[in-house]
């Protein structure tokens, strides 16, 4: 029972990762490396409001959701799109400015314990005889909410709709009139928010260190592979898949094995079937 | 005796997802012939080229060449026996001169076997090699044409390298997937003898083709596909002839007019 | 209509008058020099480096930079002569560094037997636990590239094997300064020429066709994944290599072998160097390393300057210091009328 619940929660946390990751992939083909950087730089930025500029959580949380945003935009904006296309020069970019921001936050102090989110709501509860605190709680529902407010708006909203037909054929959109760049850097700041989000959600069950970008981008990259990379639905799958799968290692094994499962997923996944299981057919046409 | 053929396709199926982009198609290759392959798009021509040469793994049915089933070996592997392949989308090495592409096959295992130039690796050789059968093939030997960078030939002197990369392994069959089509009708004119000069040297060719009247010219035996299936197979008069092409392929148009603007 | 003088620039070869396209008739000595110089000042340049330098210390970044030079030489040859971006440098570090501790102290090699056997082992072990990445292409490689470091290091926190996060330690250093600043460079630049010449060879032309277009590698019956398996066994022979005379120098050996460090430095290295050029990375890493060195107050810091010149060289100057520099060698600019 314990797994279930755990699992579940694992499993949602892991779709919170990914989902940034997925997005940005799915429209403008950019494996954004940087995810990892964004999602603690949004976790020093929260902290920071709180505790320095003593605002209100709940301003705090939507000032980060909205500058982590702009950020993400912006590195688009002024960096990435100048290598659009260029798969080697992309990822190299992306990597290189999340590791600026991540060494930047070390270098600046961001070390060690010290620094905590609170939980949105103290305290725990029952469920069959295990205690789940409010927050884990939360992540779950929350978790579940984004998805499906991402489904209405990537298929009711005229930009999401503009984003989905970005990422089934970029250039048939743009004989459509969808402004590719610019939805590629809308594409970039949703999915930094996203990023934004997971954070705030679940770094108050722990500590924000920098160590935890890296793995955070590890486990979105492991998710969204497996997954099928580009796929939402194979993200949200494939997330619960490596949940589980990590939960039962830790019981089963040990919590030092849990990374390793994300890594051993990766690579069982890229020689069984490199696209993912919901991964487009990609045999030879498709690969021209 | 010795009357089996040298490439037969045992009902080749090949689903992608719930299409059927092929549906036990059968059909034979004697020794020395040209078959063409015709039908129209989206009848699954490339993807029997891709079937045979093991590019994409079918999902059921047996491809014997030389009476060995080579339907479950990896490309390579079918190259070396001899059975080649043009691509529809030119893929020449970009970013080397015309005759660097054929240093590059001169390379392979088979050419090494087959090979009757001398040496074993020293590097004028390939080179010289590359050049000949460069201008065999109608590249201008004492011109810049065979040094000059592949991404800057045009199409007429792509689909001749494609054709080149092939040679350069001393193949016995040449699939041919459309090399005929984005030729201007003066370049199709200096293929189709080239077409006849490499059947007189006894290569077996199978020609995937949109341009039906010089395919007609060259073709030994013509088969037709429509929607995956297998329509007919004979010389091209009777291919012709036939109503059900005419209706799959021009709907109800007269072929002779369809044929004056092909 | 109003006409307007319009400039352009006008770019014109210059050294050698009797020449085709790579071979050239060398008609004086001026010409020859013309030829040889630079290459002449890069190995005369690298080799009297050290006897310039008099303090131990930065004769001990020299043998640090050549390290990481072998690591961006193969990373370029990698990325732009076979097409597989491998973003875990430090795997073969990793690799080459304990299996030279191992054999070390556990079987008392002395160096000179540890290196290569770390080079040429190593470089078997990295094949063979990359080889079944070797199908994928682009992103995929770089990302599965990306994590076995992390995962090695994970491996050995996790089993706690070869003495776990504390490493091992108690390894043999080299006998004495001499050999310790000459063998790497000397190496360096065997490896350098020799890599250059390889991507000229037929068989170098099969791998940049591989890069190219694998689909026609397989159409003219060679085995593509055969092609790639080689290009790593080198590129991470070189790896290795780099990975033991780290290991020999620091005398220990541990996770940080795995360090991001080794991955990032030589992949800036090479942007900034030039790539595709070969000898640009080994020039950046020149370049990098020092200035690291000068920053190591700084901390982390450092590794952030590295990243945004990265990013900068990326952007701005995607080419590199080195294919600027042959331009500016071979040709010259001047500005005509139109």
């Amino acid at each position: 029972m314990d797994i279930l619940i755990y699992g579940t929660i694992n499993s949602v946390a892991l779709a919170l990762y990914a989902l940034g990751f997925a997005m940005v992939y799915g429209v403008s083909r950019l494996p954004n490396f940087a995810h990892g950087a964004l999602y603690v730089l949004s976790g020093f930025i929260t902290w920071t409001m709180l505790n320095s500029l003593g605002l209100p959580y709940i301003v705090s949380i939507v000032l980060t959701l909205i500058i982590t945003g702009i950020i993400g935009a912006m590195i688009y904006q002024f960096v990435l799109i100048r290598v659009r296309g260029m798969e080697i020069s992309e990822i190299i970019a992306s990597y290189a400015i999340g590791l600026a921001i991540l060494e930047g936050l070390r270098w600046g102090g961001f070390r060690g314990v010290n620094y905590t989110l609170p939980a949105f709501i103290a305290g725990s509860t029952n469920i069959a005889g295990i205690s789940v605190d409010y927050q884990r709680l939360l992540v779950v529902a929350i978790g579940a909410a984004v998805v499906a407010v991402l489904w209405l708006f990537t298929h009711y909203t005229r930009i999401g709709l503009a984003l989905r037909g970005m990422a089934q054929d970029e250039r048939a959109a743009m004989m459509l009139g969808i402004d590719s760049d610019l939805m590629a850097v809308v594409a970039m700041g949703f999915g930094s928010m996203l990023a934004a989000l997971a954070a705030i959600l679940l770094l108050p069950l722990g500590n924000v260190v920098v160590e935890a970008g890296y793995n955070v981008l590890i486990l979105a990259i492991a998710v969204c592979i497996v997954g099928g990379l580009g796929s939402w639905m194979g993200a949200v799958l494939a997330a619960f898949l490596i949940g589980f799968a990590q939960i039962l290692t830790v019981v089963y094994l040990g919590a030092q094995y849990q990374m390793v499962v994300a890594i051993f997923a990766i690579i069982l996944t890229l020689i069984l079937k490199p696209s993912g299981i919901f991964g487009q057919q990609k045999e030879l046409e498709e690969r021209v | 005796m010795n009357n089996q053929p040298l490439l037969e396709a045992k009902e080749i199926t090949k689903a992608f997802g719930g299409i059927m982009a092929l549906n036990r198609v059968s059909f034979t290759v004697n020794a020395g012939e040209i078959l063409g392959i015709i039908g129209p798009n989206g009848s699954g021509k490339t993807t029997i080229v891709n079937c045979l040469t093991g590019f994409i793994k079918m999902t059921s049915g047996h491809v014997f060449f030389r009476g060995r089933d080579i339907s479950k070996k990896p490309p390579h592997k079918i190259a070396d026996m001899g059975l080649t392949r043009t691509f529809q989308i030119m893929r020449p090495y970009y970013s080397l001169p015309a005759y660097k592409n054929l240093v590059i096959p001169l390379f392979s295992p088979r050419a090494k076997r087959t090979g009757g130039w001398r040496g074993g690796g020293r590097l004028g050789d390939r080179n010289t090699v590359g050049i000949d059968i460069l201008e065999e093939i109608g590249f201008e030997r004492d011109s810049y044409v065979p040094y000059k960078t592949a991404s800057t030939l045009p199409t007429g002197y792509l689909k001749r390298l494609e054709l080149a990369r092939c040679l350069a392994l001393k193949p016995e069959v040449i699939i041919c997937d459309e090399i005929f089509s984005g030729l201007s009708m003066s370049e199709i004119a200096s293929m189709v003898p080239l077409i006849e000069r490499l059947q007189m040297e006894g290569i077996t060719l199978i020609m995937i083709e949109h341009r039906l009247r010089e395919l007609f010219r060259v073709a030994n035996r013509v088969m037709v596909l429509n929607f995956g299936e297998k329509l007919i197979e004979g010389h091209p008069k009777e291919v012709m002839a036939d109503e059900r092409v005419k209706e799959a392929y021009f709907g109800s148009q007269n072929m002779a007019e369809v044929m004056m603007h092909a | 209509m109003a006409i307007t003088t319009q400039r352009r620039k006008e770019r014109i070869d210059r050294g050698i008058n009797v020449r085709t396209e790579g071979i050239y008739a060398l008609m004086s000595i001026k010409e020859l020099s013309y030829l040889a110089a630079p290459r002449l000042v890069l190995i005369v340049g690298l080799l009297i480096l050290p006897l310039l330098l008099p303090d131990m210390y930065w004769k001990r970044v020299i043998t640090i930079t050549c390290i990481y030079a072998f690591l961006a030489l193969s990373f370029d040859f990698l990325a732009h002569f076979v097409g597989l971006v491998s973003l875990g440098g430090a795997f073969f570090v990793g690799i080459g560094g304990y299996l030279a501790a191992i054999a070390n102290t556990y079987w008392g090699f002395p160096p000179w037997l540890t290196i290569p056997f770390a080079a040429l082992v190593g470089g078997a072990v990295c094949t063979l636990l990359l080889f079944p990445c070797l199908p994928l292409r682009g992103v995929y490689f770089a990302i599965v590239s990306l994590m076995y470091p992390l995962f090695s290091a994970r491996v050995i926190e996790a089993l706690d094997i070869f003495g776990g996060t504390d490493g091992i330690m108690g390894i043999d250093g080299f006998s004495n300064h001499f050999v310790e600043e000459y063998a790497p460079l000397g190496l360096l630049l065997i490896a350098l020429f020799a890599i250059r010449r390889l991507v000229t060879t037929d068989f170098g032309l099969v791998l940049r066709g591989v890069k190219d277009n694998d689909q026609a590698i397989r159409a003219s019956g060679m085995n593509v994944t055969f092609y790639k398996s080689v290009a790593v066994y080198i590129a991470s022979t070189m790896g290795c290599l780099s990975g033991a005379i780290l290991v020999h120098i620091y005398m220990w050996s541990g996770i940080s072998l795995f360090a991001l460090d080794f991955s990032i430095l030589p992949i800036a290295a090479t942007v900034i160097g030039g790539s595709g050029t070969l000898i640009g990375p080994v020039l950046g890493c020149f370049i990098l390393v020092p200035i690291s060195e000068l920053l190591r107050d700084f901390g982390t810091l450092r590794i952030v300057f590295y990243a945004l010149i990265l990013v900068g060289f990326i952007i701005f100057r995607s080419e590199g210091l080195m294919v600027w520099g042959q331009r500016k060698y071979h040709q010259f600019e001047r500005w005509t009328q139109i």
